[in-house]
């Protein structure tokens, strides 16, 4: 089984060890992991910013840098939706659009390989136990894409249930947006920081010392929020909740 | 009424307001809050919901493919059950067609059914520059009309009024349109909802013409269906001599049995209801029940503009059930006045600018005004794919240019050219990391100040993932 | 009317320049349920009153012998002493109640319906998953005003003949020709802070009388 990482750009820059913890999660269930140099963003920015044809030369950069791969995992819900939701649609307007079939046929050779890393613990490696320790309470919070576009269910909760010495909150209103949206949090600054406030009160109000999330875009949102306040609570990403174990336990 | 949404500021500077007014944002938490939780527990009543949906989308779909063979139907149905039909390619035509026909009856005040078309077209001024009065009857216009307000909701126009505020509304201002509210008023919904009956119900005994839109009209038998709550409706549709109906031509069905997936799917969506209490269904006029007139006006106002267009088609299959608004977290916080329209919240921010076209700051505004997250979809009964339309109108403004998006898009080229040379990407990302301990917490400059107002940027890694890939696995 | 016909031929213009390239949209697949109950009459005749009483109208059962009595005693609980009788409603009905009977000949004003307490009525059908009585101006019901305007109706359902389960078993039966109104309970209002008050413009009182054999 040839397996990649598709590390996303944010995490590459700004969350290295987000990218990190998910090589160390998969090694350690014993998967070969690759990490193939060409891959840089999947394009969510400028798509969802309303610059289809600026992601274009994307979608043929992610399908050749993923060539060959039997699976692309990646830490990144929103990620994983952009490539599965959009990339067909990407591929249809330029073919409408009489620019050929070439990026359509890219988006169908990469779209059925690529998995959320839940996605791929739970249902191809059929594991929910990962071997992780991590004595904290923490509370999830499902982001947008995960929770609706890749409907990703339980699967999260169940990988952070298994996690010796966690104690899992629910938080209320998970399925509320934290109020990132990408450029939405800039362009609607106002609005966004509502509904971050909204957030982050939810998740204070569980005392948990860890707020989870599966999307460090969202996580640098509310994670920011968090600082601004110092507020006695951290965002941190399940990936790196998943790496901490008894040997090496994250501090 | 004086209020008008003509001249409004853009979505965020509006929202901006909103947000601040911890009255408007307790409110309209309360009401959705409320209506989320029954509407989730009205459609988990039916086993086969999305099947439903299902139907409702592709019924929507396949009338719209065929519009023009229904409207011509609809035509034909309504003049051979005794009704007059008129076209209106847009809003001014339509008023036009609405006032000369009050003013053949001689009558100077009409009652209104609460109906988003006439709010579209702003009917209501329209007739009173022609010396007609308007009565709004609905409760939540009734609150409206006489705040001198706008409407907030497409179902609940005074959302963003709670009951004492109403309360007061009704006591200051009732005895300027009529019947004065009664002495002692409390703000007890029941108390609020009998002033209005109270208020009312002179105009409606009276009421000799009245307007309403339809929530359906069937094809093939020329029948209208109006959906409504507290009888309002049925006062105006049934005891009036002339009933003039405006309603778009995106609310065709083809056939009277596909009513049986959209009274199932519109009252759970919209009021949580298994069924609203009142259902009017007419084809026509009939003798010696309700009025001797009907007109049908049949408005475009940029439906055919939206039709034409292959991805943003799709939002004339609304139903205006508004449960899109209810789960909208955007909604929640900036209230239905910043969109600026008689369609706020989602369906709004991807219909106005399709109607009304790109070409105002604010319209122009209207399809950034979301996160994205999807609530919207998930809850809308005929499966329009709000995101999905956000986004490509997105790229119509993008490519129209104008303010900021200029910028905005050489910016893009030049993230597109770093992402696509991973070399030169990498070069970046190692001189952020490396200057990381110079970079201040707030930061000026168009995004970033948006960005550090209320939040911290992330601390800078000292090294990006590449590098630590390099070292570790090559 | 040259504009009016110009402005019919504009609309269908652009309706149909709109929808030239667009692809042809699928056959509707309508595999949603037909209804949601299972096919028992006392089963459906326990949900539509379950259904009807959860929105605030008032059920009763009654043989068709006890019938007047019954719909006396309604009358005379609400104190009702005008009641509008709708052309073609079955005598007896109302030969248990001493309330004054106004007939309906389609003169009525609306004034007069005003000054009326009541109005007793049959149906055309009830629907028990959505706990809705179908009126559709047929015998013993009346035109559409009658029971409209006083503030208490009574309305008799034939349970034996009367009764579906659901929406699509509902309206193969009605005839979209005749003016029809579908009530579910008395009217009410979800438009202060979105939450639900009955007894707005329509009868504010709903009582429904089920015939059982």
């Amino acid at each position: 089984m040839r397996v990649a990482l598709f590390a996303t750009c944010v995490n590459d820059a700004l969350y290295p060890s987000t990218a990190i913890a998910t090589v160390k999660v998969l090694e350690r269930l014993g998967v070969e992991v690759d990490f193939p140099a060409a891959q840089t963003c999947c394009g969510q920015p400028q798509f969802n910013t309303g610059y289809r044809r600026a992601t274009e030369p994307l979608v043929h950069r992610m399908a050749r840098a993923f060539e060959g791969y039997d699976h692309v995992v990646t830490p990144s819900g929103s990620c994983v939706a952009m490539v599965r939701d959009n990339y067909p649609r990407i591929g249809a307007r330029a073919a409408a659009e009489g620019r050929g079939q070439g990026l359509a046929d890219a988006a169908a050779s990469l779209v059925p390989r690529v998995r959320e890393l839940t996605e791929f613990l739970v249902d191809v490696l059929g594991v929910t136990d990962v071997g992780a320790y991590f004595p904290h309470t923490v509370t999830y919070h499902p982001s947008c894409h995960g929770l609706r576009m890749l409907g990703l269910g339980d699967r999260p909760r169940r990988l952070l249930q298994a996690v010796k010495g966690l104690q899992l909150i629910e938080l209320p209103g998970a399925e509320e947006c934290c109020g990132f949206g990408g450029t939405f949090a800039v362009k609607n600054a106002d609005v966004s920081a509502a509904m971050g406030d909204d957030k982050i009160r939810n998740a204070l109000s569980t005392d948990a010392d860890v707020l989870c999330g599966a999307d460090n875009s969202c996580l640098m949102h509310i994670g920011g929020m968090l600082r601004r306040r110092d507020a006695p609570q951290r965002a941190l990403h399940l990936a790196e909740i998943l790496a901490s174990t008894e040997e090496e336990p994250l501090r | 009424m004086s209020g008008t949404f003509i001249g409004m500021p853009s979505f965020p500077e509006a929202a901006r307001d909103a947000v601040r007014d911890t009255t408007l944002r307790g409110n309209l938490r309360h009401a959705t809050h409320t209506i989320r939780a029954k509407r989730a527990g009205a459609v988990a009543e039916l086993d086969d919901w999305a099947q439903l949906r299902e139907a409702g989308k592709q019924i929507k779909d396949r009338t719209l493919r065929h519009l023009d063979t229904h409207l011509e139907q609809v035509e034909r149905a309504v003049t051979a059950a005794g009704g007059t039909v008129h076209w209106a390619a847009d809003a001014d035509e339509a008023n036009r067609i609405v006032t000369d026909l009050v003013k053949a009856t001689g009558e100077t005040e009409v009652v209104k059914v609460k109906s988003m078309a006439t709010q579209e077209i702003g009917l209501n001024a329209a007739l009173e520059e022609a010396g007609i009065r308007a009565y709004e009857t609905d409760l939540a216009e009734l609150i409206v009309q006489l705040g001198d307000d706008l409407p907030s909701h497409i179902l609940v126009p005074a959302i963003h009024r709670n009951r004492g505020e109403i309360r007061d509304i009704f006591r200051d201002n009732m005895a300027d349109w009529g019947r004065p509210a009664p002495d002692g008023l409390t703000d007890r919904p029941a108390d609020l909802a009998e002033a209005a009956r109270l208020h009312l119900r002179e105009k409606f005994l009276r009421a000799k013409v009245g307007i309403s839109g339809a929530n359906f009209m069937v094809a093939e038998t020329g029948t209208l269906v109006v959906v409504e709550s507290e009888g309002n409706g049925r006062m105006c549709l049934t005891l009036p001599e002339t009933l003039i109906s405006v309603v778009g031509i995106e609310k065709v069905v083809p056939t009277w049995r596909d009513l049986e997936v959209f009274l199932q799917l519109l009252p759970r969506s919209s009021t949580a209801e298994r069924m609203n209490p009142y259902t009017t269904m007419w084809t026509g006029t009939t003798d010696g029940d309700g009025p001797r007139a009907f007109h049908l006006v049949l408005l475009d106002n940029g439906r055919t503009d939206t039709l034409a267009d292959e991805v943003g088609r799709q939002a004339l299959r609304c139903i205006r059930c508004s449960a899109c608004l209810n789960v909208c977290p955007v909604y929640e916080r900036a209230g239905g006045h910043a969109y600026g329209s008689a369609y706020p919240g989602p369906i709004g921010a991807i219909l106005t600018p399709q109607l009304r076209g790109t070409a105002t700051e604010l319209d122009a505004s209207l399809p950034y005004a979301s996160s994205l997250c999807g609530a919207c979809y998930e809850v809308c009964p005929v499966a329009i794919d709000i995101p999905e339309v956000l986004v490509h109108l997105r790229e119509k403004v993008a490519d129209q240019g104008g303010r900021g998006h200029r910028l905005e898009r050489a910016a893009m080229r030049a993230a597109t050219w770093l992402l696509d040379h991973p070399a030169a990407l990498t070069a970046g990302e190692r001189l952020a990391s490396r200057t990381r301990k110079l970079h201040p917490r707030r930061l000026p400059g168009p995004g970033v100040r948006e960005w550090t107002n209320s939040r911290d940027l992330p601390e800078l890694p000292a090294e990006p993932f590449r590098d630590w890939w390099k070292k570790n696995h090559e | 009317m040259t504009s009016a016909s110009s402005a019919r031929d504009r609309v269908l213009g652009r309706v149909r320049r709109a929808l030239a390239d667009a692809p042809e949209a699928p056959e509707v697949t309508r595999d949603y349920l037909v209804s949601h109950t299972p096919d028992d009459p006392a089963t459906v005749l326990d949900l539509l009153h379950e259904n009807l009483a959860d929105y605030r109208a008032g059920v009763h059962r009654s043989t068709r012998q006890h019938l007047p009595a019954l719909i006396g005693e309604l009358l005379t609980g609400h104190g009702a002493r005008t009641v509008v009788v709708p052309p073609g409603l079955p005598g007896d009905w109302l030969a248990g109640s001493d309330a004054r009977l106004r007939h309906d000949d389609g003169h009525l004003t609306p004034a007069e319906l005003d000054s009326a307490d009541a109005v007793v009525t049959g149906c055309a059908l009830a629907v028990a998953e959505t706990g809705t009585v179908v009126l559709d101006a047929g015998p013993g019901q009346g035109r559409r005003a009658l029971t409209l305007i006083p503030d208490l109706h009574i309305c008799v359902v034939d349970v034996a003949g009367q009764v579906v389960a659901s929406l699509p078993q509902a309206l193969p039966r009605l005839d979209p020709t005749r003016p029809t109104t579908w009530i579910s309970g008395p009217s009410a209002t979800s438009d202060i802070e979105l939450d639900r008050v009955e007894g707005v413009h329509g009868p504010r009182t709903l009582e429904v009388v089920l015939v059982v054999e």
